[in-house]
């Protein structure tokens, strides 16, 4: 990315990727919070109450399920870029650095699968 | 490489703070809401699995929604799930600040500090009304 007419800021470009990225799946995660009052409040309102019903009923229509993991994997990606900067910022040693953020991929595939077999199997 | 001559001279370093000035250390507020937002976020991070096993015992079965009932009974629980309810309020609110910080809305120095204020007085009374209704006070 070019700043200015002199100045080229190189790399691998993958920074402001990742800057970008990182609002974005924060917008995904603040649109869906309130999307998912809005509908928690109507559907307890419709119920006049809550239960074990009402709550699992929210999460069977499939564009539901959709919404949720598509929510739920925009967190995960933004979890990955703030770990990968936390690791970054104050690991310094290449080895321990690498082996974290292998870490942190494996922790999020894991819940990342366990995310989409709880939402598909309401 | 026009600063290569510049890097090679040797320039006082000021880094590494000590723990006793790091406990001394005042930060102004916009400083300490971006730190707790990095905790925060740290803690939430860590926090998945359990986050995920509560979603799950909700959803999967009426008696394992039962069950997540009685977990939440307990003192200790009710302290965690504050700790997770007070982390995704800063972490939310101070991350909307940030992103109208992003678009150079409110980024001067006293505009910055009042909503670095407000994001705390939201999210802090926010977990307040949560503590109350955790711990049967609402």
């Amino acid at each position: 990315m070019a700043i200015g007419p002199k100045r080229l800021v190189v790399g691998a470009h993958y920074g402001l990727r990742d800057w970008l990225a990182q609002r974005l799946t924060a917008l995904i995660l603040a649109i869906y919070t309130v999307f998912f009052l809005v509908y928690l409040v109507i559907t307890v309102r419709i119920a006049g109450g809550f239960s074990y019903d009402q709550w699992a009923a929210m999460f069977v229509p499939v564009w539901m399920k959709v919404l949720t993991l598509t929510a739920i994997f925009a967190l995960l990606y933004h979890a990955w870029i703030g770990m990968r900067d936390v690791w970054m910022d104050y690991v310094r040693a290449t080895g321990v650095r690498l082996g974290l953020l292998l870490l942190t991929i494996l922790w999020l595939f894991f819940c990342a699968i366990w995310a989409a077999q709880i939402v598909w199997s309401v | 490489m026009a600063n290569q001559t510049a890097s090679a001279r040797v320039r006082p370093q000021f880094r590494n703070l000590s723990l006793g000035q790091l406990a001394s250390y005042r930060l102004p507020p916009a400083g300490l809401l971006s730190i707790l937002h990095r905790v925060s976020g740290v803690l939430l991070f860590l926090m998945l699995p359990v986050l995920l096993w509560m979603f799950e015992l909700s959803l999967k079965t009426e008696s394992t929604y039962a069950r997540l009932r009685v977990v939440f009974g307990g003192v200790l629980v009710k302290l965690v799930v504050l700790a997770l309810v007070w982390a995704i309020l800063h972490h939310l609110f101070a991350g909307i600040r940030y992103l109208a910080l992003d678009l150079h809305v409110g980024i001067a120095k006293e505009p910055s500090t009042r909503s670095a204020l407000a994001v705390f007085a939201v999210s802090l009374a926010l977990a307040l009304i949560a503590a109350l209704w955790l711990f049967g006070v609402i």
